[in-house]
């Protein structure tokens, strides 16, 4: 999608935005990414007591935060995102960088396209934890893989839009965030962490069923699993 | 338009996770531009990203890092602030709407039309198309209408996309946005239907492991 490239590529080094994304920035030496396939497994053992944050922002909250630097450039508003977002941003940059220093520049990159772009966030068509992790993903994406990345244009004319309009409202979005937050909590054990893997470590498929010693199958009908619960818990609520 | 066969959780939440190679990439982003039924299913992917990045234990930024953060936006983001409305694609919108979409059309640089394509003999066209990570080779292919393709086994992934025309592969009908995603397990029979060319993306794992009916239709002329 062009929005998402243009603010990669702001916060880079490109200055023009083409359909087709640019490579990553080559101004910024990024060493060959460490893929520890079995690292969280590990991480999510001390997740209790790690809790560097003084307490977790609310959905709403962080909604209204966005909104106030979108609209008015509130730096204590960003400052409020920075401290909740930040180390989330962090350690997921952590999770390929090999020296803190990088996943450091590359958390800062990400916060930088949060101002950049918080204007275009629509809140009743996302939320923001969703909206943060793409643009951070897509940083991670440009730093640690020299090619293009190919997505899709929703102003192109051969774009195919959505039958049904999104839902508008601000409330649904919430409910609909609280009930996906609610199935992922009770997923099993073995399917929460084929996702995290999958999300963070980024680690193919088959060198996660290496890794954990089982057959891609069984990886495959995990992930089949899980999303076939959550999109469950979804339908559930409407 | 109704796309009756699908990207897989599997190839979905690899795309969502950012660990799909550009060429698989590219045939699933040109999927999702043309089915909105799968950039739903995406969007509910990426907010289970989003809620584990709320739930990832945090690493502590420096003591420094929102001043210096600070700086940056005050100095830097006043130039750089893009616009709200995005930007428009490149190749010129037409009446008609393209038969390539975004990002594939920007990939092989317009759209049919424009296309130089070349001869794999035996009426069957194709113009290869360059990414950059090395693990996957993609081209655009044309089939000549009714032209059946030799039963074959495979040797890795496959993905192959129609944008015109459609082929039968057993019972099922591909058309238009219809996404194969195949394995080496599968054994298939492709036949493009009677009446209309069909051109399709395909992609498969690099040459070394080869041996996918597209190749099979490319091998008299790479002489691989
Ligand atoms: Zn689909």
């Amino acid at each position: 999608m062009v929005i998402r490239h243009t603010v990669a590529a702001v916060t880079t080094c490109m200055t023009i935005a083409v359909p087709i994304p640019a490579p990553a920035c080559p101004d910024i030496p990024i060493p060959k990414p460490r893929r520890d396939c079995a690292a969280g497994l590990r991480v999510n053992m001390k997740r209790a007591r790690m809790s560097e944050t003084a307490r977790e922002l609310t959905k709403d909250e962080a909604r209204a935060l966005l909104e106030a630097v979108g609209r008015d450039r509130d730096m204590a508003a960003f400052e409020a995102l920075f401290r909740h977002y930040g180390p989330r941003i962090k350690a997921y940059m952590a999770r390929l960088a090999r020296d803190g220093s990088i996943a450091e520049e590359l958390m800062q990159e990400t916060m930088i396209a949060v101002w950049n772009k918080a204007a275009q966030f629509e809140p009743g068509r996302g939320n923001v934890s969703t909206w943060i992790f793409t643009i951070a993903r897509n940083l991670r994406i440009d730093a640690y893989r020299k090619t293009r990345r190919p997505d899709f244009d929703p102003n192109d004319p051969a774009f195919v839009p959505d039958d049904t309009p999104p839902a508008d409202a601000v409330v649904e979005e919430r409910q609909e965030a609280e009930r996906l937050r609610s199935a992922m909590a009770v997923l099993p054990q073995e399917q929460l962490e084929l996702l995290r893997l999958s999300f963070f470590n980024d680690c193919s498929h088959s060198s996660i069923a290496e890794t954990l010693n089982l057959p891609l199958g069984t990886v495959k009908s995990r992930i089949r699993l899980a999303f076939a619960k959550l999109r469950a818990a979804l339908e559930d609520g409407q | 338009m109704t796309v009756r066969h699908h990207v897989s959780d599997e190839l979905l939440l690899a795309y969502a996770a950012g660990t799909l190679e550009e060429g698989w990439r590219l045939a699933v982003a040109t999927h999702l531009a043309l089915c909105p039924d799968c950039r739903k299913r995406l969007s509910l992917m990426e907010d289970a990203g989003g809620q584990l990045l709320e739930e990832i234990a945090p690493e502590p930024a420096l003591a420094t890092s929102f001043e210096r953060l600070r700086q940056r936006v005050l100095h830097e983001g006043a130039a750089a602030r893009p616009s709200p409305a995005g930007t428009r694609s490149a190749a010129p919108a037409r009446a008609a709407s393209p038969v390539l979409p975004e990002p594939l059309r920007s990939y092989v640089g317009g759209d049919v039309e424009t296309l130089k394509w070349k001869s794999l003999g035996r009426g069957a066209y194709h113009i290869p198309i360059k990414t950059d990570d090395g693990t996957t080779m993609v081209r655009l292919l044309r089939i000549p209408a009714g032209k059946p393709v030799p039963e074959h086994g495979h040797g890795g992934r496959e993905l192959t996309l129609v944008l015109s025309g459609s082929f039968h592969d057993g019972e099922e009908l591909f058309a238009r946005g219809d996404l194969e995603e195949a394995d080496a397990n599968v054994q298939h029979q492709p036949v493009a239907t009677p009446g209309e060319d069909c051109i399709c993306l395909a992609v498969t794992d690099a040459p070394l492991k080869f041996r996918s009916w597209l190749v099979r239709l490319v091998q008299p002329v790479l002489g691989i």
